[in-house]
């Protein structure tokens, strides 16, 4: 494969893998506080339809990017009620939560399917898009790529460095010391489902404002399963969850590529390629490493403040 | 109380069917779609033709959108048909069993199915030979192109989709013999972000003309994007890629429907299978853009008028396959039979089947 092949592929790497990465980073920070949110791709399907409503009402990318934030923290609310008011299991909850988030975009996008709406395109980033091959690669894509290039660091800082941060991952391994700690658990986990909630909602909406300018129903396409997964696969680091999503992206990106120039491999079976990398990847990666990485309560519920 | 107003509703009802029946048969006409009318390709081409039998006199039309193919299907066709329905057109080939099992049930509403093969006593089936325009979008795209590699973006590797890009690229050779088509599958019919991905793997090969079976504009978007040429499907869509766009293979259904329901109306509506070419009006091309040049629009009016007289046929041999083997003789014709199977891409394709 040449240069000239090379560098596209990878600049489209970093492109498909953009919002997955959103996404896999918002369920980062939800299972960190002990609450694992299976309703990503519901709430994906949500931030996209309501960005791009957004964007074609008032011609604001960028409003229609916070507003789909605030949609996937009003969806997850839903998971948080039923979690942490009622300690409702969190597998159901999720389920029912992507299937609801799902419908609902495809029911109230209907009207809307096929139209554009305006959004994000490329701006090449003054100097740095000058580098060499890099330049390409990293810097001539649109401004939600540049800001998911900031999020993991500050993720980073904020797991390792804050207060706020560190209380969060405490309640994730154990919400009983946590409390005997004087931390508020359930107003952590809150903090945990509804700032996840808001990146997953900016991951659906860079599907609708950025990787496309068209509404369609199912717009995700599954991207918030593979959020899913990658979490494990980045073992809950957000750094980590860049090379992930990037993975993913990658093979989709390579697969498409391959079919164009020729390749004689059977389409269904390239197609399958980012999917089954997804599961081959969890394989190896579970059986790594095994009880380390995962929040020790994950997943468990914590009766409320007595 | 309840009694009176039966009464005088009873009384209304009996007014009202004389009067009725006075005017023009009154036919109900219902028509089930895949995806939403919005789409702006295959459901919407069909919508367009309903709102011209909507125009007709004593006809009345609705239509359900997104129904999945199978029982879903069923049970819409189901309650169209217990409503009092007169014709009913299913545009999907996955509704071609429910309606079967419907038609049987209600033997005098008359069915339609598009793009499928079952027929019975009050169900004909339909479709349109779109590889005719497929074929002239070639011969466009073939005129166009510098680099001589044309992309196509996919949906799956089924007959009617490998026919259309087989006519796109005989169309694409017979004005130049160097090009040669790439095709990418995508495996979904609708799916925008992974249809544009498609089309930008194809730009990185070099392909500076794009073509697309698939029904979202998503491959419009990035030839416009790149600054390359696009060829459309389903309806016009040269408002997604304005700078692009050169012409679309068009579906205009408004013929078709016309006459089946003024034939249902008449009382002389037989079932039939039907594959209707450009000279019914159901296939066409849209108007081209302003970069194609005046020869090029000269050359494929012409040619369109020989497939409108029937004096060219897309599919005349010789035609080769990929490995070279000779599956069309030469000066024959392909038959129906062997177009409805097609399994096999003409010499010049880039791309697999599987």
């Amino acid at each position: 494969m040449n240069f000239d092949i090379l560098i596209p592929l990878l600049a489209a790497t970093v492109l498909s893998g953009t919002p997955v990465l959103y996404a896999t980073l918002g369920e980062i920070i939800t299972e960190k506080s002990g609450v694992l949110n299976l309703g990503v791709e519901g709430v994906m399907m949500l931030g996209a339809f309501s960005a791009f409503f957004v964007a074609a009402a008032t011609g604001s990318p960028w409003l229609a990017f916070v507003v789909a934030g605030v949609v996937g923290m009003l969806v997850v609310s839903l998971h948080g009620v039923v979690c942490l008011w009622f300690q409702g299991n969190q597998v159901v909850s999720g389920l029912a939560l992507t299937l609801l988030g799902s419908g609902l975009a495809n029911y109230l996008g209907t009207p809307y399917v096929g139209t554009k709406a305006p959004g994000f395109s490329a701006v090449a980033l003054p100097g740095l898009s000058r580098i060499p091959a890099l330049g390409e690669i990293f810097f001539n894509h649109d401004p939600l790529v540049y800001l998911s290039y900031l999020l993991p660091p500050i993720l980073w800082f904020f797991f390792h460095r804050t207060g706020i941060g560190l209380g969060l991952r405490a309640v994730g391994e154990n919400p009983a010391a946590a409390r005997a700690a004087g931390l508020n658990v359930q107003r952590l986990r809150w903090l945990g489902i509804l700032a996840g909630g808001f990146f997953m909602g900016l991951g659906g909406a860079c599907l609708s404002l950025a990787y496309t300018h068209l509404w369609t129903s199912s717009l995700s396409g599954g991207r918030g399963w593979i959020a899913v997964a990658l979490v494990i696969f980045a073992f809950w680091r957000p750094g980590r969850a860049v090379f992930g999503a990037w993975l993913f992206g990658g093979v989709m990106a390579l697969q498409l590529r391959l079919q164009a120039s020729g390749a004689h491999v059977s389409s269904s079976l390239l197609l399958m390629l980012p999917y089954a990398l997804t599961v081959i990847v969890l394989v190896f990666s579970s059986a790594r490493r095994k009880s380390n990485a995962a929040p020790a309560a994950l997943g468990v519920n914590v009766e409320p403040g007595e | 109380m309840k009694l009176k107003r039966l009464i005088i509703a009873l009384t209304a009802l009996a007014l009202a069917i004389p009067a009725a029946s006075f005017a023009a048969k009154e036919v109900k006409v219902g028509f089930i779609y895949i995806s939403p009318v919005g789409d702006a390709g295959y459901s919407y081409a069909h919508n367009e033709g309903r709102k011209a039998v909507e125009k007709m006199e004593g006809v009345t039309t609705s239509f359900v959108e997104s129904v999945p193919e199978g029982p879903d299907s069923e049970r819409v066709a189901l309650k169209m048909a217990r409503k009092g329905y007169d014709v009913i057109f299913g545009t999907s080939f996955g509704y071609m069993d429910p309606l079967l099992k419907v038609a049987k049930k209600f033997p005098k509403v008359a069915f339609l199915h598009c793009s499928g093969y079952k027929t019975a006593k009050n169900m004909g089936n339909y479709f349109g030979r779109i590889y005719q325009s497929r074929y002239l979008t070639g011969v466009v795209a073939g005129s166009m192109t510098k680099s001589n590699i044309l992309g196509y973006v996919a949906a799956m590797p089924i007959p009617e989709v490998i026919r259309g890009i087989n006519a796109f690229t005989l169309g694409a050779q017979s004005v130049n013999p160097k090009v040669q088509v790439r095709v990418v599958w995508t495996n979904s019919w609708y799916d925008p972000a992974t249809e544009k991905e498609a089309a930008k793997s194809l730009l990185d090969v070099g392909a500076d003309v794009l073509a697309q079976h698939q029904d979202s504009p998503g491959p419009q978007e990035a030839a416009e994007e790149a600054g390359v040429y696009s060829v459309g499907y389903n309806t016009d869509m040269k408002s997604f890629a304005p700078k692009a766009h050169l012409t679309s293979a068009v579906w205009n259904w408004a013929p078709y429907y016309t006459k089946v329901v003024k034939e249902v109306q008449d009382g002389t509506w037989k079932p039939e299978s039907v594959w209707l070419g450009m000279e019914t009006g159901v296939v066409d091309i849209s108007p081209y853009g302003d970069m194609v040049p005046e020869a090029v629009r000269k050359n494929v009016d012409n040619l369109k008028g020989q497939i409108i007289d029937g004096s060219l046929k897309v599919f005349t041999g010789p035609i080769f396959d990929q490995q070279g083997k000779e599956m069309v003789p030469v000066g024959q014709v392909a038959p129906d039979d062997q177009l409805l199977n097609m399994n096999w891409f003409v010499k010049g394709v880039t791309g697999t089947l599987k």
